[in-house]
C-alpha cells in the first residue's frame, strides 16, 4: 500500500462521513457547513489524480462562492424546522420502505456480483512540468467547444430565466429616482411661510 | 488527440443551430430595445428565425450520416426532417398563441426567447452524437419550459406546477446522468457509435450496462410522460397557460422521440433485449392508465394531458419492436401526433377570452351552433386522436400495433387496441358536447385572422394525411432505414 493509497482511503472515508452528515445535521447550518468539508475532500482527491486545477476550481467556486450564497440564504430564511418535520413522521413508513428496496437492488448488483468497470486502468503519472490547465483549455476549445458552447446558452437561458421569473413591475414599490433626486432644488423641497412672532401676551 | 477546427466548412453541418443561437439573442436584444413599444417586431423576427433555420436545414440537408465537431454532432436525414418539423410546430404555436398572450398581458419577449432556447435544446437532441450533448440538450429544453410554466408570474397555480415540474425534473436528470455515468464506465465513450462498438465488445448482459440502462430508461421515460413517471404531466399542463401548454405538448415530443432513438435505438442497439422488456411494462401501463384516467376529467387541458399519456404509450410501442419499421412507426406516430396536439391546445386558445380561459369541456358545449366550421376541426381533431379512419391518427396507430404483432407481441397490441376503445369515450363525448347540447357561453370567437386561418389548415392536414397516409409514411421509411 503506497502513501497514495493510505492517502485516498483516508480522505474518501472523511469525505463519505461528512457526506452522511450533510443529511443527518438537524441544523441546516451544519449540513452546509459539511457540505463545504466534503468539498474540500473532493478537493484533494482531485490533486491525488493530479488534477490540480480542478482541484483549485472545486474549492474556489463550490466553496468560495457557491456555498457561501447557499449559506447566506439558509440563514437569511427563516426557516421553520418543525413545520417541516411535521410531514416527516407520516410519510416516514413509505420512504424507509422504498429506500429499503432500492439498498437492496443496488447492493445486490454492486456487492453480489461484479459490475465490470475494467476499462478505466491506473492513471498514469504526468511527466513533470506537465500542465493539466493547459491541457483541459486545449481540449475545452477543440474536441468539446460545441458543448462547451451549449453550456454558455444553457448559462445564459438561466439568467433570462431569473430576470423574468424576479423583475416585475409592481404597484406600491418607493425605489429611488436618482436623476430626480440630483435635479432638486431647495425651493422645491422647503417653504419657507412668514409669519409674525408671537408677542407677549397680554 | 486534439482536433482543431481549421476552417469554417468544420462548423457547416451545424448551421442550422448557429443560426437558430445567433438569430434568439437578436431577438433577445430586439425586444429590450423595441420591444415594450413594438412587440409585433419580436413575433415577426421569431417567425423569420423559425424560416430562416428551415431554409438552412432544408437547403444545407446531408444526404447520409455525418459526424462534426469530434462526433458530438450528427447530421443525418432522420435529424433534418424531425428540425423541419420542430421549426413548423414552434412557428404554429407561436401564432396560435400571439392573441392569449395578448389580451392577457402576457406578451412579453421573453415568451419567444425561451421558446426558441427550448427549440434549440431540441435541436441539439436530435443531432445528439454523444451522451454529453444528449444531455445538455435535455437541460437546456428542460430549464427554458420551466421558467415557461412559472411565466405568468400572478398565478399560483402556474408557480406550483412549474416548482413540481423543476423538482421531478431535476431528480429525472439526475436518474439519467446516472446512468450515463455508468455507462461511461463500462464503455469508456460518451460517443453513441463508441457505446455501440463497446456494447457489442462486452456484451449486452454485462451488468454494469444493465445497471446504467435502467437509470438511462427511467431518464427517457420521465421526458417522455410514459407511467409510472408522469406525475408532473397533468399538473404541468393544466397549470400552465395555455400556450406554454400547447408548447410542451408539441415539439418537445418530438426531442423525446429523438433522445429514445439516439440513446436506446443507437448507442445501446445492442441492448435491445434489456430496454424492450422495460418499455413493454411502461407501453402497457401508459395506455392503460392514460385513457383511464382522462375518462374522469372536466378540464380540457387536464384530459388532453392524459391523453397524450396514453399516445406516449402508442409511440412506445414502436420501440418496443426494436426494428426499423417499429422506429418508423414511432416516429410517424410522433410526427402526427404533434400535429393533433397542436390543433387540440389551437382549440382552447382559439375560444378563450379575456377573463374566459375555455378550458373546461362545457365551455366546448354547443360549439356546432356557435361556429359550424370549427366545430368540425375540433370533431377532425377528436377523432383522429381516437384513431377513427379516414384520420391521420388511425394510420399511426395501426402503424405501431402492426411492428409489434410482427414482433410477436400479439397480447400487447390486443392491450393497444382495447385501450383505445375505452379512449375513444372520452374524445366522443367532446364531439357529444359540441353537436348535441346546448351553448351555456354566448360569447363569439374573437380570435384573428391568421389563427383561424392556421388552425382551419391544421384541422384540414389531420384529413389529408390521413386520406394520403403515404405522404408522411414515405418519409419516415425514407429517413430510417
Amino acid at each position: 500500500m503506497t502513501i497514495v493509497n493510505i492517502l485516498f482511503y483516508l480522505f474518501s472515508a472523511v469525505l463519505i462521513g461528512s457526506a452522511i452528515g450533510v443529511i443527518t445535521a438537524r441544523n441546516p447550518v451544519h449540513a452546509a457547513l459539511f457540505l463545504v468539508f466534503s468539498f474540500f475532500n473532493s478537493a484533494v482527491l482531485w490533486l491525488l489524480l493530479e488534477a490540480e486545477f480542478l482541484a483549485i476550481v472545486l474549492v474556489l467556486v463550490y466553496v468560495g462562492a457557491v456555498m457561501v450564497l447557499f449559506l447566506f440564504v439558509v440563514m437569511m430564511l427563516d426557516i421553520n424546522l418543525v413545520q417541516m418535520r411535521q410531514g416527516f413522521t407520516k410519510y416516514a413508513p413509505i420512504g424507509l420502505v422504498v429506500a429499503a428496496i432500492v439498498v437492496a437492488e443496488i447492493g445486490s448488483v454492486v456487492w453480489v456480483k461484479e459490475l465490470g468497470l475494467t476499462n478505466i486502468g491506473d492513471v498514469a503519472p504526468l511527466p513533470a512540468g506537465y500542465s493539466n490547465t493547459k491541457a483541459l483549455g486545449q481540449l475545452l476549445y477543440s474536441d468539446y467547444i460545441y458543448p462547451f458552447e451549449l453550456a454558455a446558452v444553457i448559462l445564459l437561458v438561466a439568467i433570462v430565466a431569473a430576470i423574468i421569473l424576479t423583475m416585475r413591475k409592481r404597484t406600491g414599490l418607493k425605489p429611488q429616482d436618482i436623476a430626480a433626486q440630483v435635479a432638486v432644488r431647495a425651493k422645491d423641497r422647503v417653504r419657507i411661510v412668514k409669519m409674525k412672532a408671537e408677542g407677549k401676551e397680554s | 488527440m486534439a482536433t482543431d477546427i481549421t476552417s469554417i466548412a468544420d462548423l457547416a453541418p451545424a448551421g442550422a443551430e448557429i443560426f437558430v443561437l445567433a438569430a434568439t439573442c437578436v431577438v433577445l436584444l430586439a425586444d429590450v430595445f423595441w420591444g415594450e413599444r413594438q412587440r409585433w417586431l419580436t413575433y415577426t423576427l421569431s417567425l423569420l428565425t423559425l424560416a430562416g433555420a428551415a431554409v438552412i436545414t432544408l437547403t444545407h440537408g446531408a444526404p447520409g450520416r455525418e459526424l462534426a465537431f469530434s462526433g458530438m454532432f450528427v447530421s443525418d436525414p432522420m435529424g433534418d426532417v424531425l428540425k423541419v418539423f420542430t421549426y413548423g410546430a414552434v412557428a404554429v404555436s407561436f401564432i396560435y398563441s400571439r392573441d392569449y398572450l395578448t389580451r392577457r398581458g402576457l406578451a412579453k419577449g421573453e415568451f419567444y426567447v425561451l421558446a426558441l432556447f427550448a427549440m434549440l435544446g431540441i435541436m441539439v437532441m436530435i443531432t445528439a452524437g454523444s451522451l454529453l450533448t444528449v444531455y445538455l440538450g435535455v437541460e437546456l429544453l428542460s430549464l427554458s419550459l420551466y421558467a415557461l410554466v412559472a411565466f405568468d408570474r400572478d398565478s399560483g397555480i402556474a408557480a406550483e406546477s412549474a416548482m413540481k415540474y423543476f423538482v421531478l425534473g431535476a431528480i429525472a436528470s439526475g436518474a439519467l446522468l446516472y446512468g450515463i455515468s455508468m455507462v461511461y464506465g463500462v464503455t469508456g465513450s460518451l460517443r453513441l457509435d463508441e457505446i455501440a462498438v463497446g456494447v457489442s465488445e462486452v456484451g449486452a448482459s454485462q451488468l454494469g450496462l444493465v445497471f446504467g440502462l435502467a437509470f438511462i430508461v427511467v431518464g427517457v421515460a420521465f421526458k417522455f410522460g410514459a407511467v409510472p413517471f408522469h406525475m408532473w404531466l397533468p399538473d404541468v399542463y393544466h397549470g400552465a397557460p395555455t400556450p406554454v401548454t400547447l408548447f410542451i405538448g408539441s415539439a418537445p415530443k418530438i426531442a423525446s422521440f429523438a433522445l429514445a432513438i439516439r440513446v436506446l435505438a443507437e448507442g445501446l442497439g445492442g441492448m435491445v433485449g434489456g430496454w424492450q422488456d422495460m418499455l413493454v411494462v411502461l407501453a402497457a401501463l401508459s395506455m392503460g392508465l392514460g385513457n383511464v384516467v382522462a375518462i374522469s376529467q372536466t378540464n380540457l387541458k387536464r384530459m388532453l394531458a392524459y391523453s397524450t399519456i396514453s399516445h406516449v404509450g402508442f409511440i412506445l410501442l414502436g420501440f418496443v419492436a426494436g426494428t426499423a419499421t417499429g422506429y418508423q412507426a414511432a416516429m410517424y406516430y410522433t410526427l402526427t401526433y404533434v400535429i393533433m396536439a397542436l390543433g387540440g391546445f389551437g382549440m382552447i386558445l382559439l375560444l378563450s377570452r379575456d377573463g374566459f380561459e375555455s378550458d373546461r369541456l362545457e365551455d366546448f358545449k354547443g360549439l356546432a351552433k356557435k361556429s359550424p366550421w370549427f366545430a368540425l376541426v375540433m370533431l377532425m381533431l377528436m377523432f383522429s386522436m381516437a384513431g377513427v379512419p379516414p384520420f391521420v391518427g388511425f394510420w399511426a396507430k395501426i402503424g405501431v400495433i402492426g411492428a409489434v404483432v410482427d414482433k410477436g407481441y400479439t397480447w400487447l397490441a390486443g392491450i393497444a387496441v382495447f385501450f383505445s376503445v375505452i379512449g375513444a369515450f372520452y374524445y366522443l363525448r367532446v364531439i357529444k358536447l359540441m353537436y348535441f347540447d346546448e351553448p351555456t357561453d354566448v360569447g363569439a370567437i374573437e380570435a384573428g385572422g391568421s389563427m383561424r386561418f392556421v388552425l382551419s389548415a391544421n384541422g384540414l392536414a389531420v384529413l389529408a394525411l390521413g386520406v394520403f397516409p403515404s405522404v408522411l409514411l414515405d418519409l419516415c421509411i425514407r429517413v430510417l432505414q
